[in-house]
């Protein structure tokens, strides 16, 4: 049986491979008993979307732009690298 | 010939690379640095003329100029952290007692699609990712964002995805934690 410290990594795990089959099967059967970490997996999940998000808005906030300086740098360095 | 030069690269698509950028990085000398590198590799490609959406192509450049980035910079060596905490400071035992229980046990979050809404949220975990160590925050970037797998990442980044796991387990449990703080007060 899986503790819930196990079932947390293994949680974490299933973002970012697929678990074996073994793996699979003990965590539905702990997540099966466990609300704690039922909850936890939701929590994983949720970040992953926020943090999809945060990102999204960084890439449109138009108040984020190139300051004039590395503007400059970047206009001398394509010229001298042309 | 292209009648567009790098200039007009710079001028139409710096801004938004450079947001691109400083969303993954968090840092903005790192940002404007592939922000440059970007447009000078770009130039030196045989396959800028003629095409339709230079902005997508540039992007897809800027992408490998991120990773690049965070190569250089290090990654943290989990290898050694791993080794630091072996004894007694398995970062995980904050969270967990000895049988492996939750310490604490996670609190009732609202439901996703409420606090994806809510502008409260999204800050603190703004805030939270800026709390963790830098290199770890944008791994955890790079794989939350990131459209490639998380074997070509740690391909490219030269780290192993055994350390990947645990880094990246380390940093989603630092934020849930960071977001029960900060965002519900516990």
């Amino acid at each position: 049986m899986l503790s819930c410290k196990q079932a947390s990594e293994l949680l974490s795990q299933s973002l970012d491979r697929p678990l074996t089959r073994r793996e699979r099967w003990a965590l539905r059967l702990h997540l099966w008993i466990c609300a704690a970490c039922r909850r936890f997996g939701r929590q994983l999940m949720l970040i992953r979307l926020a943090v999809g998000k945060v990102v999204a808005e960084t890439e449109q906030n138009e108040n984020l732009r190139l300051s004039p300086e590395a503007r400059l740098r970047m206009t001398r360095a394509l010229e001298s690298g042309q | 010939m292209t009648d567009k030069t790098p200039h007009d690269w710079l001028n139409e698509h710096g801004d938004y690379l450079y947001r691109f950028a400083l969303a993954r990085l968090r840092d903005t000398h790192l940002a404007e640095d592939a922000v440059q590198e970007t447009l000078l590799a770009a130039i030196k490609s045989p396959s800028f003329e003629g095409k339709s959406a230079p902005r997508t192509w540039l992007t897809g450049i800027l992408k490998h100029k991120i990773i690049d980035i965070i190569r250089k910079q290090g990654v943290e060596q989990p290898a050694e952290d791993m080794s630091q905490y072996a004894a007694e400071e398995d970062p995980a035992d904050e969270f967990f007692n000895e049988r492996g229980h939750w310490a604490d046990r996670p609190l009732a979050w609202p439901a996703a699609e409420n606090a994806l809404e809510q502008k409260q949220f999204l800050s603190v975990l703004q805030r939270c990712i800026e709390r963790l160590p830098p290199k770890l925050a944008r791994l955890f970037l790079l794989r939350e964002v990131h459209e490639e797998d998380n074997e070509s990442i740690c391909k490219e980044l030269q780290i192993s995805p055994t350390n990947a796991w645990v880094m990246l387990y380390r940093a989603r449990m630092g934020l849930r934690q960071c977001l029960e703080l900060h965002w519900l007060g516990k």
